[in-house]
């Protein structure tokens, strides 16, 4: 190494001084620092497009990770029995002892259910029934808010004297659409009044019960000529047993007609949505791709202008024993700057982006560390592409460019 | 010519330049019609002649900036035409300093950087490249300016930093071409006093002009004419002490 470093004639030949890595720097650095508004506006596109990236990615894996997060809360380990269909193609109904089947398999830690009772429940009696404000009439048995983990946001769960009188538990939304926010008052159910006794709060995982009204089985047989059918079962057992109860439960429910059930996993569309990365996702990353792409064209058109104004300098660096390589690499230095200076920027903007979307929506705020990457890629394979044909030219440039006039 | 191109000649030619035959055109253009020179180490030569006939492509050629169309060209005992692109870069940063008539001093940078940037191919480590062009611009009577920026130097203060800049690397050849062409005489005089200094601790140096005056102060003055040598006083005859400085040496007027 000590023959090149001197760069000098060894043993008679001649052979260059190889530039260091801070000398290296320090050439790409030199064109940068006399044109600093022109290194700001051609950076400026690389780093649009890189936050425009970065944004993206981040916002849809925060809000991949609050879904992720929700369904870890939810928990996964509760499944709804349906009735399904006949082979006739009529609306199947399941035995009145379903319940009571559920709750003997092994595994299950809780069953409710619900039934739809065909009446509907207005504000008073003198709004015309067709307007039923799209709440279900439902009676629900008295475990149903323990299986569901739900909680009341006023008044209190049907209880053993509850549920047979004329009491209603009002569903979030179903609240809101009556106008209700207060126990007490009264509602038009069937032909008669009940009283609201209490409200709850969401259910992401059975929004059905959001918008329904739910009175106790025997108020229900009582005073809504309900027929003791349940429509839903709802079920929580251990997490590792969720497929084999899954497995056991359509003969279990309808021992003749297994076929005639459906069962679901209410988490199971929560997890598809956090699974799935939106069509608009993709879209805004084409974007910013195109912002990339842009950014790249700019720099290259600045490094091109830059050559020229530039080919005294290069005739000069020439005259002091630069080879054409060192100048090549000189102005590959200087597109590399000036795009990683882009993608650092962009980066930051991304990041302080997608942390202000994610708080403001009460998202924990994430980017993948991939993205990172690939903005750190993205950087490098742009400030290169950009940067090699200026490059190609500078280096052909002749070393007399220096001493011409002109 | 049996000798392998890359065999240096030092050993047994004392020259530091050897131009024998030179031609070089340019398309049809024939700048040089068959030039001979030969320089002796610690000479101090003027290359003058009217503009057009010749002399800046004879210092490109010297300077190996350029290569001739046919002759020979041998710079400090390097073949010129048998050496790569590489090579001649290694040959201009170990044995050459270029001074031009611009100054082309990097804007914006203390006279210090740009005199250190100056041995940035040359191999020196950085911390040596510093001290070296504090030495160098002390010897262009700079040392009290090591700070300063180009815009805050006199013309004749920007050239000797390029002065600095080309000796501070102790070239044994430094080729100027019309160093004083963009400065007044006062500045002019300046850098002539340099180069006597340089010349006086053993530099070897080729000064192009069109300034019959600074070409009359040189000790060996070679004469160009349309491509050709007109005239040149000889070979050795350039280590002689130049007369007095020029007082009233003019700024060329291009
Ligand atoms: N790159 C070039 N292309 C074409 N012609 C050139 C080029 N360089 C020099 N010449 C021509 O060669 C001749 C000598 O030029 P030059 O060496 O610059 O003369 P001087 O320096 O003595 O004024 C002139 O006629 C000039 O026009
Ligand atoms: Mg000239």
């Amino acid at each position: 190494m000590t023959g090149e470093t001197t760069g000098g004639t060894t043993g008679g030949r001649l052979v260059p001084a190889r530039l260091g890595p801070s000398d290296v720097l320090r050439t790409g650095v030199a064109g940068l620092r006399t044109r600093p508004a022109r290194v700001i506006l051609s950076a400026l596109g690389i780093a649009i497009g890189i936050a425009t990236m970065i944004a993206v990615l981040g916002v849809s894996a925060s809000s991949r990770e609050e879904l992720l997060r929700r369904l870890d809360r939810l928990g996964t380990n509760l499944l709804t029995v349906s009735p399904g269909h006949t082979l006739f193609g009529e609306q199947a109904k399941l035995p009145e002892e379903a319940l009571r089947m559920v709750r003997r398999i092994g595994p299950v830690r809780t069953a409710s259910a619900t039934g739809v009772v065909g009446t509907t429940i207005r504000r008073t009696d003198r709004i015309p029934e067709a307007v039923t404000g799209g709440i279900a009439v439902q009676a629900a048995t008295s475990g149903l808010l323990a299986t569901l983990e739900g909680r009341v946001t006023a008044g209190a769960w049907l209880n053993a004297a509850t549920e047979t009188r004329p009491a209603v538990v009002l569903g979030a939304k179903a609240a809101e659409r009556l106008g209700v926010t207060r126990t007490g008052v009264r509602v038009w159910m069937g032909e008669r009044w009940f009283t609201v006794v209490g409200i709850l709060g969401p259910m992401p995982l059975a929004p059905e019960i959001e918008r329904s009204a739910l009175v106790g089985f025997p108020a229900a047989a009582d005073y809504l000529g309900f027929d003791g059918h349940p429509t839903t079962i709802y079920e929580r057992s251990t997490e590792e047993s969720v497929e084999a109860v899954r497995a056991v439960l359509p003969r279990t429910v309808n021992p003749e007609n297994p076929e005639e059930v459906t069962v679901s996993r209410p988490s199971d569309a929560l997890a598809a949505r956090a699974a799935a990365a939106s069509a608009f996702t993709g879209l805004l990353l084409g974007l910013g791709a195109v912002a990339l792409l842009v950014g790249g064209v700019g720099v290259a058109n600045t490094m091109v202008i830059s050559v020229l104004e530039r080919r005294r300098e290069i005739g000069l660096r020439r005259s002091l024993g630069a080879t054409r390589g060192q100048v090549r690499l000189q102005f590959l230095t200087e597109s590399l700057l000036l795009s990683a200076l882009g993608g650092l920027a962009g980066t930051v903007l991304g990041g302080l982006a997608t942390t202000a979307y994610a708080l403001a929506r009460g998202w924990p705020p994430v980017v993948p560390p991939w993205a990172f990457a690939g903005a750190a890629g993205a950087a490098l394979v742009i400030g290169t592409i950009a940067g090699l044909y200026p490059a190609m030219r500078a280096a052909r440039l002749p070393p007399t460019a220096a001493l011409s006039a002109t | 010519m049996n000798r392998l191109p890359n065999e240096p000649v030092r050993a047994g030619g004392p020259y530091v330049v050897e131009l024998r035959e030179v031609t070089r055109t340019y398309g049809g253009v024939r700048a040089l019609r068959g030039v001979d020179l030969l320089v002796e180490q610690g000479e101090l030569v003027a290359v003058a002649g009217p503009s057009g006939s010749g002399k800046s492509t004879m210092l490109h050629l010297i300077g190996t900036l350029d290569r001739p169309t046919t002759g020979t060209v041998r710079i400090a005992g390097h073949d010129v035409p048998g050496l790569s692109d590489r090579e001649l870069s290694a040959l201009r940063a170990r044995h050459l300093g270029f001074v031009f008539q611009q100054f082309h001093l990097a804007p914006g940078v203390a006279a210090l950087d740009n005199v250190a940037d100056g041995l940035l191919y040359t191999g020196v480590p950085p911390r040596a490249r510093r001290e070296k062009a504090a030495a160098a611009l002390e010897r262009v009577g700079l040392g009290h300016r090591l700070g300063h920026r180009p815009h805050q130097l006199s013309g004749g203060e920007q050239q000797r930093v390029a002065v600095a800049r080309a000796v501070a690397g102790d070239p044994p050849l430094l080729l100027a071409d019309e160093p004083t062409g963009n400065l007044d005489s006062e500045a002019g005089t300046e850098v002539l006093a340099v180069l006597r200094d340089l010349h006086a601790s053993g530099t070897t140096i080729l000064v192009i002009t069109h300034d019959a005056e600074i070409a009359a102060w040189c000790p060996r003055q070679v004469r160009v004419r349309d491509g050709r040598i007109a005239g040149d006083d000889g070979p050795g005859t350039g280590r002689r002490a130049p007369g007095a400085v020029p007082a009233t040496a003019k700024g060329a007027s291009r």
